[in-house]
């Protein structure tokens, strides 16, 4: 230990530059649709710091040894070298071929590979940062609205690789509304749970013509209302924290159950949806943050999100609703679909409650 | 906070990329389209020799211990010291970014531990960020007041900016600080720079004939030799240098100023027989491609344009870098008197050392400019710094004031 603090007292001692350059790797892509072809040059210093090629400890990296640790070498690329289309999804990097290169300052292994990535719109670079925070990856590309560069450094990881068309966007946007309505269980289940009893009237059957009303009114509340608080989450007008926000919605899922069996909180189901609709907008407004919005796209993402989201409730209502609706006379659904699916529903309800809460 | 779904992977946000100029493109497009990419002839043909470490199996040891449990000051410093050590005798950048990883931690804290404040300082100032630098170490010693190694990095880079009243002061907060022999070394090496250069060599010759540590007796033989060859005593100053050269500890920035002495005796040969195959470090490859070139070798050509390369890759990445080196190789590789002299005047407003004013000078005369010296010149007045090298430059340029 003396010994190195020793050592540490003369690091002080030139003041002069570098006798050598930083780490640098060279990056080139090429971009013809759909298929994205690149070599990427990391010096074998690098490598052997980041991954071990010095097999045999000699100080010397041989052909051999580098060839060996192809495998190696390849997976701490491909884990850490991003390619990702307009919606955010990640495409596969195929590895080619294997090569050596010399630049000024050493010898450099060459990476080539391609990627079928239509659309492909960003790449992110995260090698070696964690280890070099000097190194920089010098990116070329080329794509058919010509070249550029740019200096891949640990503060600017990412370089946009295409303007994404208004039309793929929307499509995108609106795509990914109606999936993550489909796939947001909670939704789903509030929805549903207003449409349980939307089918049956207090005394007698209801006619298609007043459902079908009332199941307008329900889902256009719920749409106004989470649209409203959606756009001004989104634009960051509005914010809550996200425990708050999560709960809330699993609060209304118990509610709505507990409704549908005791009306505590009345029989007007869009007076429900309205309501809680504004929670469930703030929902909706992790998710697209969570996505996302290109800058110069904000006002047509958003209303494309809003209306998959539409889309994406219409889509459940029109398969549940005949269902149910030619389920409503039978005693059966009055006393056990109705009461058992909301009590179901508001028990599932309140163990997310729980779990958000916490 | 996850929201129940389906999903098995997070989407991640859009971010855009920063566009570099055109001209980046036209400057390192060139170093990667000639850099063509090969297949070797067979297994055992050798791409890269790393660089042969004192302490490689400790380092190995201390770098797998901290990945284990990375949150460990101690390990961590201790590894950063052994890279930043690493750095200062390679003259490579690459140590020391390997240093601010192995402090991650800590490394952005507004207010980190003093030891990585102390790293920081060190490495800004390896960055020539003097007054960053300088702003840490102030912080540091705050902080810990006793600590030699802050005052020393403090004196050195108060040195480097010509400012030697208070890089004295700070040599002298060191006499209680650390082992005295350690004081006379700083102080002997700011006043030889104002008009004290006897007096300073003489007292250094003392101090060095004590018994001390190895890496300062080297320190102690390297501030010798260049004072001797400022006193125009060549034969005293490759005494030194060799005894310094005799230490374990290699040092590159050691290895280029006996290069340099030995061109200035004219003994070319000898200088390419020290530098037999460093063509890693960028001085080592400038000195080597010198010295083949006085000595009429062909190969001199192929290394000049090796190193004009490194220089545009290191451009590439950094904007204007490697002032004093750069303007080094166009005066005498490249010959671009014009280049050199702009590179040299550049070089000058960041460094006052000795070697950077003998670049302005030089480079002044062969680009035929000398009112574009007289800033040196009155410099070199005022600071009194004797330098026979710069004798024979200044009466010429005096010769020719215009």
């Amino acid at each position: 230990m003396k010994r190195l603090a020793l050592a540490l007292l003369l690091a002080v001692l030139p003041t002069q530059l570098w006798a050598h350059k930083p780490s640098d790797s060279y990056l080139t892509l090429s971009t013809r649709e759909p298929m994205v072809e690149g070599r990427l040059d990391l010096a074998l210093r690098d490598l052997e710091h980041a991954v071990g090629l010095d097999l045999n400890g000699d100080r010397e990296l041989t052909w051999g040894e580098l060839r060996q640790r192809q495998e190696a070498v390849w997976g701490y690329v491909a884990s850490r070298l991003r390619l990702s289309d307009g919606s955010g999804q990640r495409c596969l990097l195929q590895p080619g071929e294997y090569l050596v290169a010399q630049h000024s300052d050493g010898s450099y292994a060459a990476l080539a590979f391609a990627s079928d990535c239509p659309g492909a719109a960003e790449l992110t670079y995260d090698l070696l940062f964690d280890a070099d925070p000097l190194h920089r990856g010098l990116l070329q590309v080329s794509t058919a609205q010509g070249t550029a560069s740019a200096v891949l450094g640990p503060e600017n990881r990412s370089f946009a690789l295409a303007k994404p068309s208004m039309l793929r966007t929307v499509v995108d946007f609106i795509g990914q509304g109606v999936w993550h309505v489909w796939i947001g269980l909670d939704h789903v289940l509030f929805l549903v749970l207003l449409m349980l009893p939307a089918v049956v009237g207090r005394a007698g059957s209801l006619s298609a013509r007043k459902v079908l009303m009332d199941v307008f009114k329900i889902v256009t509340a719920f749409t106004v209302a989470h649209s409203i608080t959606l756009s001004l989450a989104t634009l960051g007008y509005l914010q809550l924290p996200s425990r708050w926000v999560e709960s809330g919605i699993a609060a209304s899922v118990v509610l709505a159950g507990i409704n549908n069996i005791y009306p505590i909180l009345g029989r007007r189901q869009w007076a429900l949806a309205l309501g809680f609709g504004l929670i469930h907008g703030l929902g909706f407004a992790s998710v697209l943050v969570d996505l996302g919005l290109p800058s110069g796209l904000l006002a047509a993402s958003l209303l494309a999100f809003n209306l998959g989201v539409e889309a994406g409730q219409l889509s459940i209502v029109a398969v549940l609703l005949p269902v149910l609706f030619w389920m409503r006379d039978r005693r059966f659904y009055r006393r056990i679909v109705l009461p058992a699916g909301s009590a179901g529903a508001g028990i599932l309800g309140a163990v997310w409650l729980l779990e958000r809460m916490a | 906070m996850k929201r129940p779904s389906l999903r098995c992977f997070k989407q991640r946000p859009t971010r855009g990329g920063r566009l570099a100029a055109l001209g980046l493109l036209l400057i390192f497009g060139g170093e990667v389209l000639a850099a063509e990419a090969y297949r070797p002839v067979e297994d055992s043909v050798v791409l890269e020799r790393l660089p042969r470490l004192q302490a490689a199996d400790d380092l190995t040891d201390l770098r797998s211990r901290l990945a284990a449990t990375p949150n460990d000051l101690a390990l961590a410093v201790e590894l950063a010291s052994h890279y930043s050590a690493l750095g200062s005798a390679e003259g490579d950048p690459r140590y020391y970014a390997y240093a601010q990883a192995a402090l991650r931690p800590w490394w952005d804290l507004e207010s980190p531990p003093a030891e990585v404040r102390l790293q920081r300082a060190v490495f800004l100032q390896h960055r020539h960020d003097f007054d960053a630098a300088l702003a840490e170490l102030e912080q540091v010693l705050r902080q810990s007041p006793r600590s030699a190694q802050a005052r020393l990095t403090q004196a050195m880079i108060l040195r480097a900016q010509g400012r030697y009243t208070e890089a004295s002061g700070s040599c002298r907060a060191l006499l209680t600080l650390a082992d005295p022999a350690l004081t006379a070394l700083c102080l002997t090496s700011i006043n030889s720079l104002r008009g004290n250069l006897h007096a300073s060599y003489q007292q250094l010759q003392q101090v060095a004939a004590r018994p001390m540590p190895p890496e300062h007796r080297q320190w102690a033989h390297t501030a010798l030799g260049q004072m001797a060859e400022q006193l125009g005593d060549a034969t005293a100053a490759e005494r030194h240098y060799r005894q310094a050269l005799a230490t374990p500890r290699r040092d590159v920035y050691l290895l280029a100023a006996y290069a340099d002495l030995l061109l200035d005796q004219g003994q070319p040969a000898q200088a390419r027989e020290l530098l037999a195959d460093e063509t890693g470090a960028d001085p080592l490859l400038l000195r080597l491609a010198l010295a083949e070139r006085r000595l009429g070798i062909a190969d001199w050509r192929a290394r000049a344009d090796l190193l004009q390369r490194r220089f545009e890759a290191a451009r590439a990445r950094d904007g204007e870098a490697h002032l004093r080196e750069g303007a080094r190789a166009a005066l005498a590789l490249q010959d671009q008197p014009a280049r050199a002299l702009e590179l040299a005047s550049a070089n000058w407003r960041q460094q006052r050392e000795p070697e950077d004013a003998r670049l302005v000078l030089e480079a002044a005369l062969a680009a035929q400019r000398p009112e574009a010296a007289r800033p040196v010149l009155v410099w070199l007045d005022e600071a009194s710094l004797e330098d026979a090298r710069l004798a024979g430059l200044r009466r010429r340029l005096q010769e020719n004031p215009r």
